[in-house]
């Protein structure tokens, strides 16, 4: 029994770590752990300051780390591969953490401002009830009560923040897993967070916790669909390394039923969390009920991790097997775009329709996925850059326009905003020019660069659909600045709150990148083109 | 490295910049406008001088790296067709500021948005003509027409939205569309030469080696944003919506330099570009562009709205020139930019004087006028300058390049200018008939009666509540009457400075042309 023991000792080596090139990873996930314990141990007045500070100083940390870590003297050209082999950190990967880390930062100051709903944007307390009204909650016994002085007095639900530390921390493993265990492990320390926070809106609770509740269902789902697809690859290849898959798709002598069958749960579960059509079915009432910070970070974060994901898996594990895939991939692409902007074009509601936008902007973006040459590997995170900080910046705006009821998310009720506020309504023109496009923003940018190494792929039919689509889709952009510009305010139409510190910043944020990577490209170009994977 | 056209460029945006913080005061905020526009005339008859018609191809050319990763260079230059293209933006910009000095704005809107957007519209146009870096020309292509997009739709008539929308939607489909071609290019370029590049005289060189289908796709890629810009039938219907709804000044931009966009296009990009496929097409071309006139002519006959009419004439015009390029002669193609600036003078004083009648009358409908020379004489015959010029008739500058489309034609393409020249019958009738209902007999129509006081009431051109043009209006047609003469009988100075850059275009065709050689 010793001798057995004491074999087991000597054979288990601790994996080798550079400490240098995971730290960002660290921190994160770090900080969220030491933010759980300050919501266990600071009295509640404390904890919203407290938490603000150690987020924004853990993102800051982070990005310096990657900085340092990026630039420094010994860091290998290529990349490296760490913590045995299942962590990859390479330029694409520094890319998309610095990408992530940035949009995280915008995403976390929506979800810290207090000022535009008195109290934050979540609930008090996430066992509140959805009731009747809106607002306030009446109950009698042990039923939480929720009265304006009780939201006031205890702020929001501080959980927020370590949650999305945690999430942070999940997509940064999700991009730069190597292996499909590490990967499914990182889907769900992102995903589960994320289904909590869905859940946490202060007004429309009902519709709030619906959300949740599909996303989670259907989440699962897709996360089995991943997990099984693992298994079948497991089956096929004798291994879950993407390099391992990798090598196995080039011999003739397994089973390619397993491959793909596998191939195709594993795509399912990830095309799921990326909101590319078909699977984009939870992508709107999700994007509607939950509070719009959250919103905000899914449809810039979560993108940006599910795309880096999908990134890697064709390029590290099947691009040999590219010609077997690569028609369902097309099909799933002009899916995505088509359902995209047909039926945004029939939304009315601000946060559904940039859900239908984002589904079809997926579209945009699997086609540059499945370029499979290095512009598309480019192309691609450029796009997502580009995407996410107009993102940003455009729920930032769709939550300071408000009425009585909290957010005025219904179209109509944005008509004649130019009126009423010119600089809101003028911002919110240029990031809808962004995403329908419009030389002289990063949309433009981000499509040119992406339709460009789609067509040096040879996939031109798939290009000329994709300029159709993005027609058919300026469609309903250009709707809601006919309606902000050249319509008349309704007499009881909603205000514009003036932001407070954090979102302001946000928003700026947001803009501002989409105008640099706009009209002056060149810099993102070249970070996003630095340098292709390691497997 | 030449820094006119930068100036010029840079010119209407900083005034743009300074007219939007002048939005509380709309008189400062008028003439800081009209200012910037005078001075950036001053800029382009500078760039006039310094422009030698026997140089080289391109002149003052200037160019910096914009986005090295894809061969992106921010390049600048002019041939002859591009320099008298913004010659005519910059003196257009200054009339149409002083046509819409007095415009009645829909309630809530400022003058100083609408000057503005004038004069950023004003940058846009001029980076299209002055851009040599295919690239840089798409940026402007699509980036002219947001301003555009927001003069017709805050400032114009009462179905605006739906006009903005449409003009906009049509443009932006016929951009994208062009993208692609644009983006194969770029591929093309890459595969021949090893590195990727917009520039278009290199992109001259490597095109013209491709196979013809090749040719042909990137050919149409830009030929359909052209044709909707041009618009050349059946991508026309945006034109009539967005020429009646847009206020007159964006109206007079829209079809005097904005569509012209399209001409220009087929000159400096398909005909160069794409050699084969233009050769290959250009009897589809002819067909559209004689289809257009005879089309447009007979609508601009039965319209009963004058805008509406104004943008069908347009239309039938387009086809003329159109035709002019695609008949590869040398003469042909020099009327056929001459036709380009001429028109602009043309329909831009009919769209202005439009403009005052509409502007006394408040009815855009023909109906609702009748007898008004009785009125307003001046405007009258101002009125009918402006249809004579509209209708070519010799004397007047339209003349000379309608003639010279025609007979530049005819040797190669003798059907389709026999049945364009119908078009010249038909244009006859329709501004006759026009100025004859709105001019000629009796004070009538619901307009002008309501104007006078009442049916039967005598007629007094002293006390009539309509007046006659003042001196603004006056001032403001001025130079283009003097204009509509001027290259009527003496168009020398322009054909110079056309006429080698159109040799040049035709050369690279591969036309030989022989009216062209036994001149030399």
């Amino acid at each position: 029994m010793t001798t057995f023991l004491s074999q087991n000792v000597e054979r288990l080596q601790a994996p080798e770590i550079d400490y240098g090139a995971v730290a960002p990873l660290l921190i994160v996930l770090g900080a969220a752990c030491l933010s759980v314990l300050f919501e266990a141990f600071l009295p509640k007045v404390q904890r919203w300051a407290a938490q603000v500070v150690l987020t924004l100083l853990t993102l800051a940390a982070a990005g310096a780390g990657l900085v340092v870590y990026a630039s420094g003297e010994g860091t290998p050209e290529q990349g490296k591969l760490t913590l045995a082999g299942t962590i990859a950190v390479d330029r694409p990967v520094i890319f998309l953490w610095g990408t992530l880390l940035l949009l995280g930062l915008g995403a976390v100051l929506l979800i810290a401002d207090r000022s535009v709903e008195p109290g934050g944007a979540f609930v008090a307390d996430a066992s509140i009830l959805p009731g009747q009204g809106s607002q306030v909650y009446k109950g009698s016994g042990s039923t939480m009560v929720q009265t304006r002085a009780h939201a006031t007095r205890f702020g929001m639900q501080t959980e927020v923040f370590p949650l999305t530390l945690f999430a942070l921390g999940g997509m940064m493993v999700f991009v730069a897993a190597n292996d499909l265990l590490t990967m499914f492990i990182a889907l769900e320390v992102l995903s589960l967070p994320l289904y909590l926070m869905c859940g946490l809106a202060r007004r429309r609770r009902l519709l709030s916790q619906e959300a949740a509740v599909k996303y989670f269902l259907l989440g699962a789902f897709a996360s089995a669909f991943f997990l099984y697809g693992v298994a079948l690859l497991y089956g096929y290849a004798g291994s879950v390394k993407l390099a391992d898959i990798a090598n196995a798709t080039t011999a003739t002598d397994r089973s390619d039923t397993l491959l793909y069958a596998g191939f195709g749960l594993l795509v399912v579960g990830l095309l799921f969390k990326a909101s590319v059509g078909p699977f984009h079915a939870w992508t709107p009432d999700v994007y509607q009920g939950s509070p719009t910070p959250v919103t905000a970070f899914m449809a810039a974060c979560t993108k940006v991790a599910a795309f880096g994901g999908i990134l890697r898996v064709l390029y590290g594990a099947f691009e040999r097997s590219s010609w077997e895939w690569n028609g369902v991939l097309w099909g799933v692409a002009i899916a995505s775009m088509v359902i995209g902007a047909v039926l945004g074009l029939t939304q009315t509601d601000v946060k559904r329709m940039i859900a239908y936008s984002s589904v079809a902007h997926a579209g945009f973006l699997l086609i540059g996925a499945i370029s499979l040459n290095d512009q598309g590997l480019s192309g691609t995170m450029f796009y997502l850059m580009a995407y996410g900080f107009t993102t940003i910046a455009a729920f930032g705006i769709v939550s300071l326009v408000r009425n009585g009821d909290g957010e005025a998310t219904h179209l109509s009720q944005w008509a004649g905003l130019a009126k009423r506020s010119p600089v809101v309504a003028g911002v919110f023109t240029f990031l809808l020019l962004a995403l329908a496009g419009l030389p002289l923003t990063s949309g433009f940018v981000g499509k040119f660069v992406v339709f460009a190494a789609a067509v040096e792929a040879g996939m031109v039919p798939l290009v000329v659909i994709a300029l159709v689509a993005s027609a058919v889709a300026a469609f309903f952009y250009l709707r809601v600045i006919v309606l902000m510009y050249f319509s008349e305010p309704a007499p009881d139409g909603p205000t514009v709150s003036v932001p407070g510190a954090f979102t302001t910043v946000a928003i700026t944020l947001g803009a501002a990148i989409t105008l640099v990577l706009g009209v002056y490209p060149s810099f993102a170009l070249d970070w996003a083109g630095a340098g292709t994977f390691i497997f | 490295m030449s820094w006119t056209l930068i100036a010029l460029l840079l010119l209407p945006l900083a005034g743009s910049l300074v007219v939007a913080f002048l939005r509380g005061n709309d008189r400062l905020a008028k003439t800081v406008a009209l200012a910037f526009s005078l001075a950036e005339l001053v800029l382009a008859v500078l760039a006039w001088t310094a422009f030698d018609p026997g140089g080289d191809r391109l002149q003052l050319t200037s160019s910096a790296e914009w986005i090295p990763a894809f061969g992106v260079h921010l390049s600048f230059g002019v041939d002859g067709i591009a320099l008298v293209m913004i010659a005519l933006i910059a003196f257009l910009v200054p009339v149409v500021i002083g046509g819409s000095w007095a415009d009645k704005l829909p309630e809530g809107r400022s003058a100083g948005g609408f000057f503005a957007l004038l004069l950023a519209m004003q940058t846009g146009m001029v980076g299209v003509f002055a851009a040599t870096d295919v690239f840089v020309f798409y940026v402007f292509f699509e980036a002219v027409l947001v301003p555009m997009y927001f003069l017709i739709g805050r400032f114009g008539g009462p179905n605006r939205q739906y006009a903005a929308m449409k003009f906009f939607l049509y443009s932006l489909l016929g951009g994208l569309i062009m993208l692609a071609s644009v983006i194969g290019l770029y591929v093309v370029s890459a595969d021949k030469i090893g590195q990727g590049t917009f520039d278009w005289a290199t992109l001259v060189t490597v095109t013209r080696e491709l196979p013809l289908s090749t040719q042909i796709w990137l050919f149409l890629g830009f030929f359909v944003a052209f044709a909707i810009k041009a618009p050349l039938v059946p991508l026309h219907t945006w034109l009539p919506d967005a020429g009646a709804e847009a206020p007159v000044g964006a109206g007079v931009l829209l079809v005097g330099i904005l569509d012209k966009i399209g001409t220009f296009g087929f000159l400096r990009y398909c005909l160069p570009l794409f050699p084969a496929a233009s050769k290959e097409l250009a009897p589809l071309v002819l067909i559209l562009a004689v289809v257009g006139i005879l089309y447009g002519s007979l609508l601009a006959v039965g319209q009963s709205d004058m805008k509406r009419f104004v943008a069908y004439t347009s239309i039938a015009h387009f086809g003329f020139i159109a035709l002019g390029i695609f008949a590869f002669s040398s003469q042909a193609g020099t009327g056929a930019v001459l036709y380009m600036v001429n028109h602009g003078i043309s329909t831009g004083m009919l769209f202005l004087v439009v403009g005052m009648v509409m502007a006394r009358g408040g009815s855009r409908l023909i109906e609702d006028y009748g007898g008004m020379a009785k009125l307003t004489p001046v405007l009258g015959g101002l009125f009918f300058v402006a249809g004579l010029s509209s209708l070519a008739l010799p004397g007047t500058n339209s003349f000379v390049s309608e003639f010279l489309v025609l007979i530049g034609s005819y040797p190669n393409e003798p059907v389709y200018t026999i049945l364009a020249a119908i078009g010249m019958v038909l244009a006859a009738l329709y501004v006759l008939w026009l100025y004859q209902r709105v001019f000629q007999g009796p004070v009538r129509g619901t307009a002008l009666i309501d104007a006078v006081g009442g049916p039967g009431a005598a007629v007094d051109p002293e006390r009539a509540s309509v007046p006659d043009l003042n001196k603004r209006e006056l001032a403001v047609l001025a130079p283009l009457v003097a204009l509509i003469l001027v290259l009527g009988f003496y168009p020398k100075p322009v054909l110079d400075v056309i006429t080698p850059s159109v040799g040049a275009t035709l050369s690279e065709v591969g036309v030989a042309d022989p009216v062209a050689q036994e001149g030399k």
